[in-house]
């Protein structure tokens, strides 16, 4: 499973981002693999309008199983990503990428859709 | 002659001076309109009492995908500067909301898939009040695109009232909504209070009616309150003080009754005559 995550830096015990349009960069990572791949997001921040919408393509672009944010998308990037299967988990704004990942696999962050 | 009423700062007192203002030189008997070009919230109709005598679609221009020919090249999605359509593997995805009909992903399409159609934003709608003619933009939810609508109702107000003194109430803030309110007019009124937001954000409005090059002068509301800084920037701006509306809790409890305020408090009264004087004294730039 690829799972790809809203974070503030490129390790396990980086913080998340809570933002996922804006978000400062994403990781994924790849469980058949091992690998963590860093994604930068610099381009969003200077966008006025539509971020969550270019995220989403960037995002689903990397063809991901999961996506673990902390506030969720909003109405507009939701449209992009349910044009994929992938699906979208929230609750772990505050969490490190570690912490983040394990709450994923206790079933302990909820499905935004 | 056009006249805006813009501010920088939201709650200053923008809709206030134009409701009453507007009223007053109607009832001195001259032929005036109002037009609320706050589209994303229009409230000068709650201190008037309205009748409502026409409505008009207002629509702008967005692509519509035909996905018949199109080979999903994306073009369409890098031409566009507003990030209003994202192209996937198998489709494409126009954002309205986004779109600020320039017509590129149309007219740039290699196979024509792109149509250019009008789609629903709001309604300008007209009413009758006891003493002059009211015209209100109005979104419609959800709608994020102000400027096409404001510009609408300019046009709507001009075509229909083209000898009448026109009012513009404009949106707060610097941004492009209040440019398009602003840089047809004749003369901007920037409303502030003296209080340090309200000095941060006049400057603000400043610079942009300074970049749009239009001639501005400053009323400040809530005279009296807070602090003496935006009196000093005015001076040592040379930015015209045209009145100071004095800082009173009947005011306030006029407004929220929404009644009109210079009917029964003569120092607001006073204020709206300053202001009248300094108009009559404005040329009409052509």
């Amino acid at each position: 499973m690829k799972i790809v995550f809203t974070a503030q830096g490129n390790e396990w015990s980086s913080s998340m981002d809570a933002r996922f349009g804006r978000s400062e960069m994403f990781v994924s990572f790849d469980e058949n693999t091992n690998e963590l791949k860093i994604i930068t997001n610099n381009e969003t921040q200077e966008m006025e309008h539509g971020a969550g919408l270019q995220t989403s393509k960037k995002v689903l672009d990397l063809n991901p199983d999961v996506i673990i944010t902390g506030n969720g998308a909003g109405e507009k990037a939701l449209k992009v990503l349910k044009t994929s299967g992938v699906k979208m988990y929230i609750g772990a704004g505050d969490m490190t990428l570690k912490e983040a990942y394990e709450a994923f696999k206790n079933n302990k962050l909820q499905l935004q859709y | 002659m056009k006249l805006t009423i813009a501010s920088g700062k939201g709650g200053t007192g923008k809709t206030t001076i134009s409701t009453n203002l507007t009223s007053l030189i109607a009832d001195m008997g001259k032929n005036i309109v109002l037009t609320d070009l706050d589209v994303e919230e229009p409230n000068s109709a709650l201190f008037l009492q309205t009748k409502l005598s026409n409505t008009k679609i207002s629509n702008k221009i967005v692509p519509t995908w035909e996905s018949n020919d199109c080979t999903l090249c994306g073009k369409c999605a890098k031409n566009c500067n507003f990030n209003a359509i994202v192209a996937m593997p198998n489709e494409i995805l126009i954002f309205p909301e986004l779109c600020h009909s320039c017509y590129a992903c149309s007219e740039l399409c290699p196979t024509n898939s792109l149509l250019m159609k009008p789609t629903r934003i709001g309604e300008i709608k007209e009413f009758e009040t006891k003493n002059f003619p009211f015209i209100e933009g109005r979104l419609d939810l959800g709608q994020e695109m102000a400027v096409p609508l404001i510009s609408q109702s300019i046009r709507y107000t001009k075509e229909k009232y083209k000898n009448h003194i026109m009012i513009f109430d404009a949106p707060p803030g610097t941004s492009c909504p209040v440019i398009e309110a602003s840089r047809g007019s004749d003369f901007v009124i920037l409303v502030t209070e003296s209080t340090p937001f309200g000095l941060n954000d006049l400057k603000l409005a400043v610079e942009t009616m300074r970049v749009l090059d239009k001639n501005f002068g400053v009323i400040i509301n809530r005279y009296g309150i807070g602090e003496i800084s935006v009196e000093e920037y005015c001076l040592k701006e040379n930015i015209p003080i045209i009145t100071k509306v004095k800082n009173d809790k009947n005011i306030a409890k006029l407004y929220s009754k929404g009644e009109l305020i210079y009917k029964q408090i003569d120092h607001f009264k006073n204020s709206l005559d300053e202001i009248i004087t300094f108009i009559g004294d404005i040329k009409c730039v052509k």
